[in-house]
């Protein structure tokens, strides 16, 4: 390591910029108004500062109303995502300063999903889908005292789909899913990769006849929004397309 | 009001709530309450690992591991209950790889361990490869695959359901539980829910400081609940101070992260560990590490233009290492410090992380309502309990276990008891307290705002009760939380609907934190010695023959109202291992 005098994160520290930054969020409370309306809070934040902590410092400071969900802050929990500039994101992920402030910031809560109170949507027909896919572990037959045995590769196999946080990003990215609410969705699949590709499983076969459904895999179009939209980084078309080749060759 | 009967009630899904829940379902008629949809729990941040003496890279055991807990604990914890916890590890970890958590493998093909702080072989001789881990997301695969077990299993979740309510029965002289009282997040509907058997596992209570690696709502409202109707809360001044969260923000970036080799610097490049600590290094326990930190930067050793954080240096290690063992908190520093691992340092400065204190139980999870006394039908586990098997200072991958053993025997032992027991009958008007808090928060028109007490909360925690203490600290401390106590009393909201109110949660949370933080300070104050997470300058050394017990802090009502913190004490319980003086 060189000798540090002063780094990069100290450097900008330094010379704090605030910089007031307009946030347009998209707000709807049936208590109150059946429509839905944009509405614009002028904000002073340092750049470098995540949208989740503009929404804090709205909710905290001007407007106790506005609601929305999050919880760990820094991209693990999956509470918090949103649409942002017009893209599927974690608020407690994207810095300010990657979003040209110098424009209004819009924030409407993910498309797909029915809109319960401004940035808040059902999340249950998204987590019914991941529950139909059997996203769990099947072995039949004696377990081993130990633990079982898996290699390091056929452990890597499957590594990308683990790092699945439920956000819902992906799924509420795709174009598919806006137009017909019956189709699993990106994240099920997701899940149901994360088993059908572990060595250790023993029920791919099912998971697969789930996925073979008029509602299953055949419905994706390889837009790739749903790659696009995940915080987590996972290559999720390609996992899809993995799925489709298993249903095609029956080998996984 | 809606009344719901159940056998077993469990109160949170994170790791401990979903382990017990998967016990408690194949048992009893179960229902889990949680105020976060289960895979958002705070578990899902848990980065290095689990600890168990699985020996499977080299030469461990189940009484080494008893030996470092109790050591790293202070000589605070309970000795049987660590030897359950060490022994208890190795079913632990299997049964979560039989469930399907995909753990990193040896050469081999079984489950990898690493280093990690305080975890060493043969009684402290060197450090020892103890910690099952999947990469740096070891609390999210295992909240995962509990998640999946709990889907798997058909148990019933109540999600976004907030308990705001322990209700009591008294009755001979003798406690009962008889249920939880819950506010529904989507329509401000409030539930009774009656239980024969109500477990706890509502996680930590770290919120009322302000650099914390904790999320935005481990607010203790579990705790809180139960200390509010005359239950007590055992060793609340312990509290960890973890070494490494991201300067200023409080991310944590995991001791796996020094157990792969990562060394701690000062702003002259020393590896200033070696000063502290000649054996275990950057390796040592916590509460070390993060004391020799702030000395370094009070000794004007520090980093930056203000000297107010060191660097977590992990340039050395191979990129390809760095990708395979540490990718999350490599990441957190690209996307929040704009800083690349490879090639630069990482500052950092010590975050608030771990209650090693909280709601007495013993080792099946009953709760306490003195120092010997169960509470019929009330149980709790992981970070919202204290059993104690973290004493007064918990060793790193030892609550992702502890969740795990804990949140098992307690879920068995709940539905046990409700298979034999009888509902106790409700009290008169079961939701009145909640009813009543609510009604008061949406009504209120006074002037104080819950965002500006919880900021100032916030600075006087961490001004005064963290890494170090004095009597004069924690007296400001105390007197601070008095004078936002009785501003809480004005505090209005200004949503003032049913719907998704998180505007009235967020100040009912904060009335938890405020009364969870005064039980921390007058603890504190009453403390007068150094343990473990709990330091004070003016009283350096352990002191065994004062304090070696656990405080049991209990809320008095006085005729007047008045509400007073009283404490009392409990011995701990001694096995095998006479105290030493802790070296690392
Ligand atoms: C960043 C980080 C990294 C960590 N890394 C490690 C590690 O590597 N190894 C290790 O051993 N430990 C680690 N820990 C500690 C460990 O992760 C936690 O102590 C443990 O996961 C706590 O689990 P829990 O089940 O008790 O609580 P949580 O996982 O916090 O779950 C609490 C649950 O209670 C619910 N709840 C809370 N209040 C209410 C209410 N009023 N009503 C209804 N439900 C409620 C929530 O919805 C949630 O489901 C780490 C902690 C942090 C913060
Ligand atoms: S708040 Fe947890 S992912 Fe953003």
């Amino acid at each position: 390591m060189a000798t540090p005098v002063m780094d990069k994160v100290e450097a900008e520290a330094a010379s704090s910029p605030y910089i007031t930054a307009t946030f347009r969020i998209r707000r709807f409370n049936p208590e109150v108004a059946a429509e839905a309306y944009w509405e614009d809070f002028q904000v002073e934040i340092d750049p470098k500062e995540r949208v989740l902590d503009a929404l804090h410092k709205i909710k905290w400071d001007m407007d106790g109303t506005l609601t929305f969900r999050r919880s760990c802050a820094h991209g693990i929990c999956g509470s918090d995502a949103m649409r942002i500039n017009g893209r599927n994101r974690l608020a407690c992920k994207t810095l300010i300063k990657d979003l040209a402030p110098e424009k209004p910031i819009t924030v409407e809560p993910i498309k797909g999903l029915t809109v319960q109170k401004d940035l808040i949507v059902d999340m249950e027909p998204f987590f019914q889908a991941y529950r139909d896919v059997m996203p769990f572990l099947v072995s039949h037959g004696n377990e081993p005292t130990r633990e079982r045995l898996q290699s390091a590769a056929d452990r890597e196999r499957f590594d990308d789909t683990t790092k699945c946080i439920l956000c819902a990003a992906c799924t509420s990215s795709c174009p598919v899913y806006w137009n017909d609410g019956q189709y699993f969705g990106p994240a099920a699949i997701v899940n149901a990769h994360r088993f059908i590709f572990d060595s250790r499983d023993e029920a791919g076969e099912q998971r697969l006849e789930i996925l073979n459904d008029k509602d299953g895999v055949w419905r994706c179009r390889t837009t790739f929004n749903c790659t696009d939209a995940c915080p987590r980084g996972i290559e999720v078309t390609k996992a899809i397309q993995e799925v489709k080749r298993a249903l095609i060759t029956r080998r996984f | 009001m809606q009344i719901h009967k159940y056998d077993t009630v469990i109160v949170g899904a994170g790791g401990a709530g979903m382990r017990a829940a998967i016990e408690a379902t194949k048992r009893s008629r179960t229902a889990v309450l949680t105020k976060l949809y289960p895979t958002r729990s705070h578990t899902g941040a848990a980065q290095g690992g689990m600890a168990a003496a699985l020996a499977n890279v080299e030469e461990d055991n189940w009484e080494w591991h008893t030996f470092d807990t109790i050591k790293g604990g202070d000589y605070l914890v309970d000795q049987d209950a660590a030897e359950i916890l060490a022994k208890e590890a190795i079913d632990a970890v299997l049964d979560l790889e039989k469930m399907g958590l995909p753990f990193n493998r040896t050469p081999q093909g079984r489950i990898d361990q690493r280093r990690f702080g305080g975890h060493s072989r043969n009684h402290g001789e060197a450090p020892v490869r103890r910690a099952c881990y999947a990469a740096d997301r070891t609390g999210h695969m295992i909240l995962q695959t509990l998640y999946q077990n709990c889907v798997k299993e058909g148990v019933e979740f109540f999600n976004e359901f907030y308990v705001l309510d322990q209700l009591i029965i008294e009755a001979d002289g003798v406690k009962r539980s008889a249920g939880v009282v819950a506010y529904e997040l989507a329509t401000g509907e409030i539930h009774v829910f009656q239980a024969k058997a109500v477990v706890y596992a509502s996680g930590g209570n770290g919120k009322f400081f302000k650099v914390t690696s904790n999320a935005h709502t481990l607010t203790g409202d579990g705790q809180a609940s139960v200390f509010r109707r005359g239950l007590p809360l055992e060793d609340m001044e312990f509290f960890q101070f973890h070494p490494t969260g991201i300067w200023r923000m409080g991310i944590l970036l995991t001791e796996g992260a020094r157990g792969e080799g990562g060394i701690l610097r000062n702003k002259d490049g020393e590896r200033f560990m070696e000063k502290y600590a000649p054996v275990m290094k950057d390796l040592a326990s916590r509460d070390v590490v993060s004391r020799a930190i702030y000395t370094e930067i009070r000794e004007g050793r520090g980093c930056g233009p203000e000297g107010d954080h060191v660097y977590l240096d992990l340039t050395h290690l191979p990129p390809e290492q760095l990708d395979a063992k540490l990718p999350d908190i490599t990441e957190f520093a690209r996307t929040y410090l704009g800083i690349e691992p490879y090639t630069d340092p990482i500052p950092i400065q010590p975050t608030a992380h771990y209650a090693m204190g909280g709601i007495p139980t013993n080792v099946r999870g009953e709760v306490l309502a003195d120092n010997t006394t169960v509470v019929p039908g009330l149980y709790a586990a992981g970070e919202v309990a204290c059993v104690s098997v973290h004493g007064a200072n918990r060793l790193g991958t030892n609550s992702l276990l502890d969740i795990n053993v804990f949140g098992r025997r307690a879920g068995v032992a709940a539905a046990e008891y409700a298979a034999t027991a009888d509902h106790v009958e409700l009290p008169e008007d079961p939701a009145a307290f909640v009813v009543g808090e609510v009604e008061r928060l949406r009504d209120a028109a006074g002037k104080e705002r819950v965002a500006e007490l919880r900021r100032e909360l916030q600075e006087t925690m961490d001004k005064n009760v963290m890494v170090f203490r004095t009597e004069q600290t924690i007296k400001e401390a105390v007197e601070k939380l008095a004078e936002l106590r009785a501003r809480y009393r004005n505090v209005s909201i200004q949503d003032k609907g049913r719907r998704f109110n998180t505007d009235l949660l967020e100040a009912i949370e904060l009335g938890n934190l405020l009364d969870l933080a005064e039980v921390m300070a007058i603890s504190a104050l009453a403390r007068k010695e150094s343990r473990g997470g709990h330091y004070r300058e003016d009283y350096p050394n352990r002191d065994d023959v004062n304090f070696m017990r656990h405080t049991m802090a209990y809320r008095e009502v006085g005729d007047d109202g008045t509400e007073t913190v009283r404490l009392d004490y409990k011995p701990v319980v001694q096995t095998r291992y006479q105290p030493m003086e802790r070296k690392y």
